[in-house]
């Protein structure tokens, strides 16, 4: 009786996760089981052949094209998570504590989320006549007297897929930030006030450490969009950088899809590595 | 109400069978209307216009699909049952053939095919022209019989593709900011214009234009431009890095748009192109030429391939498709874009005098050249870049291929991308 009882009652917690579990394993473990298996087959211009290799990842690390474009993928990343880390930082600090209404901080909050509003390759590609060599920086700055000259590095150039990237992707730090900002007791502020802190200590001492996984949350973000980008490098360096995702991409083109899985592996294999480093870090489960 | 509908119907049918019965002079017209064809290509000429004329003139129903070349092979290769009339490029058929997907045409079933321009039967344009390097189209447009996966060495009576749409490739350039005649690929990477230059970044027809510079500029000299050796493509892509790494390139583009909009901002004022993409940045009023050069033209040809699949009344209609390209209104259709077609003598009938002389004689318009959609090509007086035909395909220095070493050379490719 008690037995049937607890095995009707697992039986229903089942049947409850099932739909996670289906679309988990259909959207999420069967794609990248499939990535793999293709990861050992073999390719030749226009076939594909079942087989279990290694030739893929064997050109894959013994190509030293590899090794530079993930060093400047890990560069594109780097960058951008300090450049992200540092906006969105400051835009929650101000958001949550200096904004005093609550109706003040949704409103600009909302603000931030304005640009969002349109897609993310159409905020990409509105640079490129901004930043080029007849665009509105340069003629600005001309009209200022700052330059005598255009300036070619604003276009086309790393300068570029970076400041693409940061606008992309600020918000992903703010919104995770400023949640946990939120959250943080008034009273421990106070608190650390009357012990004779100042600002400075307040945000070195209380305020950061709690913030930690609301950090560590944005930095996931980023660090994922930016690794697994191909198309804002491909645009805002005008075809001539190269990171990890157009490796994938230029291999798909041309049908190698052993050789594009192999690359995804590795590359999946290297964020997997990153993201549990950082959880080493915070346990955002208990901070949650 | 409802029966005149239907009576108006049953009328408009007849009329519809009458004319198909009439354009094509065979039994089946009854059951044709219900066939459908479907082909798919490039997006050069896979044109709606061109299906709804099938429609019209033929009866029968041909069904478009637009993709990539690299999407192209690949169907081409390996999906035999998704198509019925592949339009492909001829190096393309170098690669798709020998799978045996595609079926030989019998020449004897094609009406013109003694119009069909020489480049496309013998390699020759005149009797006197030499053939280019590359995959010259008729290297691989015959094969020996209706089963062959070879391709033959001349003529036979058994086509691989039927060609349809050519044309000449070089470079386009900004005359306004350049100020001064350009008269030579290896202009490219002259340190003038450093910062201003763009080639396009699809490996197999880049690498062609690259090594079209480097033997302009005299630095190496190619056995054949269309089948390097290793060596060759290794000290290509070395000078390529060279002028990379010195900020001789703005940037590189995969896409047409792309192309169009390096060129109308002024980013890039010299660069690999294609001939729309000229007409495009002319049409915003930006002056733009499509330059010819003295050691001649990167060229490319398409044509029609019927799937190994088609039998019976669909292998008539295919024919019938065939034979009513070859008849001359999608050959005006194209030639009024700056394209060739593969029968120039029956396009004739349907260009105007000013059209034809302005497309294909490189004589001055007499009066605005429009293109079928519309738009104004050229003004009065105006002469076409480069020449007349003879000019522009007489002067081919390279056909767009695919390589022996194809795989190394895209890996090198990638490389110098990744430089």
């Amino acid at each position: 009786m008690g037995l049937s009882a607890r095995n009707q009652g697992s039986l229903k917690s089942w049947a409850m996760l099932s739909p996670l579990v289906i679309v988990m394993v259909v959207f999420l473990i069967l794609p990248i089981a499939m990535i793999v298996t293709v990861s050992f087959w073999q390719a030749t211009e226009w076939s594909i052949i079942p087989a279990f290799v290694f030739e893929n990842y064997a050109f894959l690390f013994g190509s030293p094209v590899t090794y530079k474009v993930f060093v400047n993928t890990f560069k594109y990343a780097l960058i951008t998570w300090a450049c992200t880390l540092l906006i969105g930082f400051s835009v929650a600090y101000f958001l949550a504590f200096h904004v005093r209404s609550m109706r003040w901080q949704i409103t600009l909050f909302l603000l931030c989320t304005i640009p969002f509003w349109t897609s993310n390759i159409i905020r990409m590609i509105s640079w490129i006549p901004f930043l080029g060599r007849n665009g509105i920086a340069n003629s600005v700055l001309m009209s200022w007297g700052v330059i005598d000259a255009p300036l070619d590095w604003l276009l086309f150039s790393d300068f570029a897929v970076i400041l693409a990237f940061v606008h992309l992707y600020t918000l992903f730090m703010v919104v995770p930030i400023f949640n946990t900002m939120m959250r943080i007791e008034p009273s421990l502020i106070e608190a650390a006030r009357d012990g004779g802190a100042n600002g400075l200590q307040i945000l070195w001492h209380v305020i950061i450490p709690l913030t930690k996984p609301g950090i560590m949350i944005g930095t996931i973000f980023v660090l994922t969009l930016v690794m697994g980008d191909f198309i804002t490098v491909r645009f805002m360096s005008g075809s001539q950088s190269a990171n990890v995702g157009r490796l994938i991409s230029n291999d798909i083109a041309l049908l190698q899809y052993p050789s594009a899985a192999a690359t995804a592996v590795v590359l999946l294999g290297t964020v997997l590595l990153m993201i549990s480093i950082l959880l080493r870090f915070v346990d955002i489960r208990k901070e949650l | 109400m409802t029966t005149i509908s239907r009576r108006n119907l049953l009328k408009t049918g007849a009329t519809a069978v009458a004319a198909s019965t009439l354009g094509a002079p065979m039994i089946w017209a009854q059951n044709i209307k219900d066939i459908t064809l479907r082909q798919f290509g490039t997006g050069v000429s896979n044109l709606n216009e061109v299906a709804a004329k099938v429609k019209e003139d033929l009866g029968f129903t041909l069904e478009m699909t637009a993709l990539d070349s690299d999407s192209v092979t690949q169907r081409a290769a390996t999906q035999p049952k998704s198509f019925d009339i592949a339009d492909i490029e001829y190096w393309i058929c170098k690669k798709v053939w020998p799978t045996g997907n595609l079926q030989a045409m019998d020449v004897s079933k094609i009406k013109n095919y003694d119009q069909i321009i020489g480049i496309f039967k013998d390699g020759k344009l005149t009797p006197d022209s030499t053939i280019a390097q590359g995959t010259a189209p008729h290297t691989v447009g015959f094969t020996e019989g209706p089963d062959g996966t070879t391709f033959a060495n001349e003529q036979t009576n058994w086509m691989t593709l039927i060609p349809t749409i050519y044309n000449a490739d070089t470079l386009g350039i900004r005359p306004d900011l350049i100020g001064r005649p350009i008269e030579t690929w290896a202009e490219l990477l002259n340190p003038e214009f450093a910062g201003k230059a763009s080639i396009l970044d699809i490996s197999s027809i880049g690498i062609m234009d690259a090594a079209m510079v480097c033997e302009a500029m005299g630095e190496i000299t190619y056995g054949d431009k269309g089948n390097m050796t290793r060596e060759e493509i290794d000290k290509t892509m070395a000078i390529f890095t060279a002028a990379k790494q010195s900020g001789q390139f703005r940037a590189f583009w995969k896409s047409f748009d792309e192309s169009v909009n390096l060129m109308a901002s002024g980013e890039v004022v010299i660069q690999s192109m294609w001939s729309p993409a000229i007409t495009a940045v002319k049409s915003k009023g930006i002056p733009c030429v499509y330059q010819p050069l003295k050691e001649g033209y990167r060229s490319w040809g398409g044509g029609i391939g019927l799937s190994k699949n088609l039998s019976g009344l669909e292998l008539d209609a295919a024919y019938e498709y065939i034979n009513w390209y070859l008849d001359g209104w999608v050959g005006g259709f194209l030639m009024r874009q700056g394209y060739y077609s593969a029968v120039p003598s029956t396009s004739k009938n349907h260009m105007s005098e000013n059209e034809w002389g302005y497309w294909f004689e490189g004589k001055k318009a007499t009066a605005p050249i429009t293109n079928p959609f519309g738009d104004v090509m050229a003004q009065a007086g105006e002469l076409r870049d480069g020449g007349s035909f003879n000019d522009r395909m007489g002067a081919v220095a390279c056909w767009n291929s695919v390589m022996d070493e194809n795989q190394y050379m895209v890996r090198k490719w990638n490389e110098f991308i990744a430089a």
